[in-house]
């Protein structure tokens, strides 16, 4: 019997990581390590730099969400140089963060996490990701998500200047206005993304309401961790990506933090651990007691799920409907189970796209006014985002010629490193037993990380064979365009 | 049947915007499928390093490896996939180049240690710092060797041919495979795009001057910038006349100078000191002072000339390296 396995490279995330399982005599979990083999130092090397070339910097962070690290940065400089950027530029910097916001989850449903759950998560592993999705789901809707994703990547590319590692952030501003030509065009896949949206919300909703089996496997003690949460929002206590205060909310669901991004270091900490390269942040009033949940514990989670989580509801129609129906199903708030965070992504797809439709009519768009040229002697500067992964926060300090001179960052997965950490741990307890070990069993142990992170997956827990399936197309209106089913 | 080609693509010290290079191929990527069987590629499949393990020597036509290498495990991926690989493709700047992880040369594993786990505002004191062996009650764990230098893949391993930017293309990614496919290759070791600077498919260059002569240079985010005009002769330093095409100016499209991220043209040994001799020679000045008024606009040198090449560039760190204040 094995003592020790090891899951090297683990699979469908942006990054690295391996996962250690030590086994007793029995063969049962003792213990089961995440492990982060990564690390490249940005802190250090973005000192010397000059300030106004962090956002490009920094996007290197993340190829996968450059946007994120770019938009965190950018409002970093707003800070420096305590410069205030005009309305057409904030309402242009909004819509494209939803744009981005949008075709990033949807990669994550059909790339990443989407394979789990509609082929299966002990389906052979050479069929287990995207053209195994696609061949489920059929080429015609495969075709529809690439052209979607182009659409949406193309109006980013068009304003940012480059969708993988954007140009447009300035202090004070954007470097590129929309015209009304733009506009246009970008308001017709505006509709289209709308009507995508609905159709990914659709798809794991099905699936998940659709399905006892899943209800059950997501509902489990195995993947669920009673922690705090934490994310943006907005003055209604809207959930806001771009903008907004810090609220964090307790296990039973109240509220026992709202600060605004630049107080971060009087809440937060990170702690270390030898055997891993990331470190640990935890709510500084809880302080760290290891890797325990509940109220006593200072570990907390961020990105879908949690968003949803410490918002009292959604600012957009649709959104807001989805959100009540979210609670409803899930036994009201807070909800503790990790796979949600699939169901929440795809609430917060629907959102991305209600937001985008809003901001690519708002008169104010395509006012040429798109830059205030900093006047002021830069200093310090704090600005934080909704990644897709969670809340982001870039700290900066600078000499009098905006030279940076210390840089601070606390990236979205690392919020969730603790509880990731606990999660995998507490799969492999699950689903390990008598040292019986397989590709289909590791994988759901996998499935515990993807749920946060680069991962879209409606996984199922231990479902055997292949999943029915049945979506339903529908419009802005809610019209049903077109229906799919597939028998399991 | 035919049996298919066999393709890997992997990464090392990265971001992941490789990856998405290659899904935004859209349409492309189902063409790519069909022609080759990705037999390795963690961003989207599930197959592990033991199933490249068990691989013959040689059986894969192509490895795509992308990301600068900076730790022992990818510096043994890397030899890995050389040797089950027919050819090896040095995918983006940090593979290519070194990359913006590259910067890290600036600095050696303690000092980055020394920052980022135990001086950084927001870390609490009393953790312990990450080491390659680590005995934990259940036993012990390995994490990958930290090394003090970056380096580029060829500083690894032998590389047949290079991609570059950050990220290259899907149009340069599509050609690439294609001529994979087609046997159709150019001299080994070439870089698979434009072999002439950027300028000449920048929308912008009719209306760059014959002859560059400025007073003064301006850090981007001090100006308005007229998207109609030559950067360089808005006084915008940008990287274009010093930098390999085939990006199609895409940065310039967003009104901001190019930074160099293709790397320099075939016959340039070091960007970052091209670059530097190309702001001299543009420059018009009578006396010290003005140079130096000038190059004040200019504060970091290095990151703004070898933003994406450090580790392959002439320069070598001799001293130790300063912790920052």
């Amino acid at each position: 019997m094995p003592s020790q396995i090891v899951v090297n490279p683990i699979t469908r995330l942006e990054g690295h990581g391996k996962i250690s399982i030590f086994l007793d005599d029995e063969g049962d979990v003792k213990r089961a390590y995440f492990q982060v083999p990564e690390l490249r130092g940005f802190e250090n090397f973005l000192v010397g730099r000059q300030a106004e070339d962090a956002p490009q910097i920094t996007s290197r962070i993340c190829g996968v969400c450059p946007t994120a690290h770019h938009m965190a940065a950018t409002k970093a400089l707003d800070d420096l140089y305590r410069v205030d950027p005009p309305p057409a530029a904030k309402a242009i910097r909004e819509m494209l963060y939803n744009v981005f916001m949008l075709e990033d989850h949807a990669l994550h449903l059909f790339f990443l996490g989407g394979p789990d759950f509609v082929v299966g998560p002990t389906a052979p592993k050479a069929d287990r990701n995207v053209l195994g999705v696609i061949q489920k789901v059929g080429l015609e809707i495969g075709k529809r998500v690439i052209a979607m994703r182009k659409d949406l990547r193309g109006i980013i590319q068009e304003i940012g200047g480059k969708v993988i590692h954007p140009v447009f952030g300035l202090p004070g501003g954007i470097a590129k206005g929309v015209t009304e030509d733009a506009r246009n065009r970008f308001k017709e896949i505006a509709d289209r993304g709308l009507d995508f949206a609905l159709f990914c919300e659709k798809l794991v909703e099905d699936v998940v309401l659709g399905n006892p089996e899943y209800v059950k496997a997501i509902t489990s003690d195995a993947y669920t961790h009673r922690t705090y949460y934490m994310g943006l929002v907005d003055g209604h206590n809207h959930g806001n990506f771009y903008d907004g205060q810090i609220r964090v909310v307790s296990p039973t669901g109240s509220e026992v933090l709202r600060f605004p991004g630049r107080d971060y270091l009087q809440h937060l900490a990170e702690h270390a651990e030898p055997w891993t390269y990331v470190k640990f942040p935890y709510l500084k009033k809880f302080g760290w007691k290891g890797f325990v949940d509940g109220e006593g514990s200072g570990v907390y989670s961020v990105a879908p799920l949690a968003r949803l989580n410490v918002a009292d509801g959604m600012a957009t129609p649709r959104a807001a409907e989805l959100y009540e129906k979210f609670f409803a199903a899930l036994g009201g708030k807070p909800v503790h189970h990790t796979l949600a965070n699939h169901w929440a992504r795809v609430i917060e797809i629907v959102y991305a796209a209600e937001r985008f439709r809003e901001l690519v009519n708002d008169p104010v768009l395509t006012d040429p006014t798109i830059r205030v040229l900093p006047t002021e002697t830069p200093k310090e500067g704090i600005g934080v985002v909704e990644a897709p992964r969670g809340v982001l926060i870039h700290h900066y300090t600078s000499d009098a010629r905006g030279v940076l001179t210390s840089a601070n960052l606390i990236v979205a997965t690392q919020h969730n490193s603790a509880r990731i950490a606990m999660s995998v741990d507490k799969a492999a307890r699950s689903m390990i037993h008598k040292g019986v070990v397989d590709d289909g069993i590791l994988n759901q142990v996998e499935m515990a990380f993807r749920a946060y992170d680069p991962c879209h997956a409606c996984a199922t827990h231990s479902l055997p064979g292949h999943m029915p399936l049945w979506v339903k197309i529908h419009d802005s209106d809610g019209k049903v365009v077109q229906e799919i089913r597939r028998d399991g | 049947m035919v049996e298919k080609p066999k393709v890997a693509f992997y990464w090392c010290a990265s971001c992941g915007g490789c990856e998405e290079a290659v899904v935004d191929l859209a349409e492309g990527i189902l063409d790519v499928v069909q022609a080759v069987d990705i037999v390795f590629w963690p961003v989207a499949l599930d197959f592990k390093v033991k199933d490249v393990e068990a691989l013959e020597d040689g059986s894969i036509v192509a490895s795509f490896i992308n990301g600068a290498v900076r730790l022992s495990e990818q510096e043994e991926m890397a030899r890995l996939l050389r040797r089950k690989s027919k050819y090896v493709i040095a995918f983006g700047s940090c593979s290519h180049l070194g990359g913006v992880p590259g910067l890290a040369n600036l600095w050696d594993k303690q000092s980055i240690f020394n920052w980022y786990y135990h001086r950084a505002p927001s870390v609490a004191s009393g953790g312990e710092e990450p080491r390659e062996r680590v005995e934990v009650p259940e036993g012990t764990l390995e994490l990958p060797a930290f090394w003090d230098t970056v380096k580029s893949l060829d500083q690894v391993i032998d590389v047949d041919y290079y991609l570059p930017g950050c990220p290259p293309t899907p149009k340069l990614v599509a050609a690439a495979v294609q001529a994979l496919l087609r046997g159709d290759l150019p001299p080994r070791g070439s870089v698979l795009a434009g072999t002439r600077a950027l300028c000449h498919e920048c929308p912008l260059n009719e209306t760059k001057p014959e002859k560059l002569l400025l007073k003064e240079i301006k850090r981007v985010h001090t100006v308005q910038v007229d998207p109609s005009k030559c950067l360089l002769a808005q006084g915008i330093l940008c990287l274009g006349p010093v930098t390999r095409g085939g990006c199609e100016a895409l940065c310039v499209k967003g009104n901001m100078p190019c930074t160099g991220c293709f790397g320099p043209t075939d016959e340039v040994r070091d960007q970052g000191g091209k670059g530097i001799a190309y702001l001299s020679s543009i420059l018009d000045f009578d006396e010290e002072s003005d140079l130096q008024r000038v190059l004040e606009a200019v504060p970091d040198p290095v990151g703004t000339f070898y933003r994406y090449s450090l580790p392959r560039s002439i320069l070598k760190r001799t001293r130790e390296v300063k912790e920052h204040a």
